[in-house]
């Protein structure tokens, strides 16, 4: 049941939030995420005590994972997470040998936001995964995933080039299908040619 | 070989430009070598010299005038992306296909993967420098391509497929068409078989020539013939069955190996599975409607995002709408697989001599028009 185990493992990432809700929940905390959890507690800690407090008083969708209908969606657990906890989760995935579909963006003009959606799926058992992260519009910057998925590399460069996102850390995010002086973003919804 | 490299790399290298026109690279696909005499210490593909932006075209325009776009992206298979689209979109708004249409769906995108594996063996095998099986190939595949401009009305950018079915029935001279085709190649691949596959100078270029690890394929999402040539058996007609797949009976080709000759030859035993099912499909082809009786006319899929994957002829081809229900797409993103493919071409071919390095750019079986959308 891979699908109940990245569901159970990703949970756990939520853990800190739902602490802020109700406090009882958060002694069992499977293996595979308690390392995941060390590797970067204090950043992800203090982000969530600024920006997650309107979303904690909402009772009737708790974070975390949820399943989706697949036969309607095409895709089986949608995943939203804060930017700096994409590489926590996608360090799951890896260890859970998910390939990498591909990555992208959405330019949510009206909440002045960009969205980054991650799509990964599995070679021996159906199993999609989305992994979706929000930044502001103004100044997106997300954490690279490059160097836990080689393939993300020509993704991000990609993204990059449509929407203007940086992926700090990217080794190289130079204009991949764009010429190499591009200086704009066709994608953004406000983009005249 | 690779002790060798690292010895040398004080040494000065020097910079190749493959490309952006070279034979070798079928397109306009430059790759930026970076040279330790004969070996390759780097490549950098650069992209995007036919970049057209499918991705906004399909932001601005209504979900049906995009159809012709996606046969514009892999001009080989170009029905794949017609069938990734259409079953998107038709996912989204929830409409039905006639169980004639899906038929005739599978037939024609199977006689056009034939059609793209055909051209692309001829054309590998060109690469390493045999010209004769280009033209015996490009033989077969006129055959093809004539039966299917016969229903579709083009020979290549094909726009076959409408939401909620197909735009035009067969008639019998394309079946009775069809099943000589299969009975030809049938007697066609032997003959490959002897003259190419057994050909000790082709198995000399390919035998454990650019080896690609089931762990390098899954860390750069490569799918298609180039998973299954590393071992990986995936295969999105059967691990994610859609349209009318779960009917038919047929094999998914692995081998194990991961070198080109392992890619070459998943291509070459597709070609009998294709043709198998094209059989089967035949023979169950059901009466019946193949559009819905009232025209789709307005499409508005329910606000939401939805993800679809066909198996094209190179691997996964998935799309992403994202729609805020308008007649229009707010976000489509389209995952093409031979971008994943190629973008392992860096690390797999470090420490290669660079003629066996075009072996495997081959072997990857390249369509840049859909890499660079």
């Amino acid at each position: 049941m891979l699908l109940a185990r990245i569901k159970e493992a990703l949970d756990s990432l939520y853990d800190d939030i739902q602490e802020t809700q109700e406090a009882p929940e958060a002694a069992e905390i499977e293996t595979v995420a308690a390392e995941a959890a060390v590797e970067e507690p204090a950043a992800a800690a203090a982000e969530q005590e600024e920006s997650k407090p309107e979303e904690a008083e909402e009772p009737a969708t708790p974070p975390g994972p949820k399943e989706t209908d697949y036969q309607a969606k095409g895709y089986h657990l949608d995943v939203e997470l804060d930017p700096d906890k994409v590489v926590t989760a996608v360090e799951i995935l890896n260890r859970e040998n998910f390939f990498i579909e591909s990555i992208t963006g959405v330019d949510w003009i009206d909440d002045q936001q960009l969205e980054a959606v991650y799509d990964f799926n599995h070679f021996d058992e159906l199993c999609r995964v989305v992994i979706r992260t929000r930044t502001d519009r103004n100044n997106p910057a997300i954490p690279t995933i490059s160097h836990i998925y080689q393939g993300a590399n020509w993704h991000e460069r990609e993204t990059h080039d449509f929407f203007g996102i940086k992926f700090t850390g990217h080794p190289n995010l130079e204009p991949l299908l764009l010429p190499e002086d591009a200086d704009f973003h066709p994608l953004l919804k406000d983009f005249k040619a | 070989m690779n002790g060798l490299l690292q010895q040398d790399l004080n040494q000065e290298t020097f910079i190749l430009n493959l490309g952006p026109q070279h034979p070798a690279t079928h397109g306009v696909l430059r790759v930026k070598l970076e040279m330790d005499g004969e070996y390759i210490v780097k490549a950098e593909p650069v992209l995007g010299y036919i970049h057209r932006m499918h991705e906004k075209m399909g932001e601005n325009r209504t979900w049906v005038k995009f159809l012709p776009n996606c046969g514009r992206m892999d001009y080989l298979s170009a029905l794949s992306y017609n069938h990734g689209y259409v079953a998107a979109v038709e996912r989204a708004a929830g409409i039905e296909v006639p169980e004639r249409a899906e038929y005739l769906r599978v037939i024609t995108v199977e006689l056009n993967r034939i059609s793209s594996h055909l051209l692309w063996f001829g054309a590998f095998v060109l690469d390493l420098g045999g010209f004769t099986p280009l033209l015996y190939a490009f033989d077969d595949r006129e055959q093809i391509l004539d039966l299917l401009e016969s229903v579709t009305g083009s020979r290549l950018t094909y726009c076959y497929f409408r939401f909620g079915g197909v735009y035009n029935d067969i008639d019998d001279s394309f079946i009775t068409g069809t099943r000589e085709l299969i009975k030809r190649l049938r007697k066609r691949m032997p003959m490959y078989d002897a003259l190419v596959t057994k050909n000790i100078i082709l198995i000399k270029r390919l035998k454990d020539i650019g080896p690609i690890s089931k762990d390098m394929a899954r860390r750069y999402g490569a799918t298609g013939p180039v998973a299954r040539g590393s071992g990986i058996n995936f295969d999105v007609r059967k691990d994610e069955p859609y349209s009318v797949y779960p009917e038919f009976d047929f094999d998914v080709p692995v081998y194990e190996e991961g070198d080109s000759m392992a890619r070459y030859m998943v291509r070459m035993d597709e070609i009998e599975q294709s043709m198998r099912i094209i059989e089967q499909a035949l023979d169950k082809l059901p009466e019946g409607e193949i559009k819905p009786k009232k025209a789709v006319k307005l499409v508005k899929p329910e606000k939401g995002d939805y993800y679809y994957a066909v198996e094209a002829a190179r691997g996964s081809f998935g799309v992403r709408l994202v729609s805020d229900g308008t007649n229009t797409a707010y976000r489509l993103k389209l995952r093409s697989p031979t971008y994943s493919n190629l973008s392992l071409f860096d690390e797999a071919s470090r420490g290669m001599l660079l003629p066996d390095a075009l072996a495997l750019m081959g072997s990857l079986d390249l369509v840049i028009p859909e890499i660079d959308r």
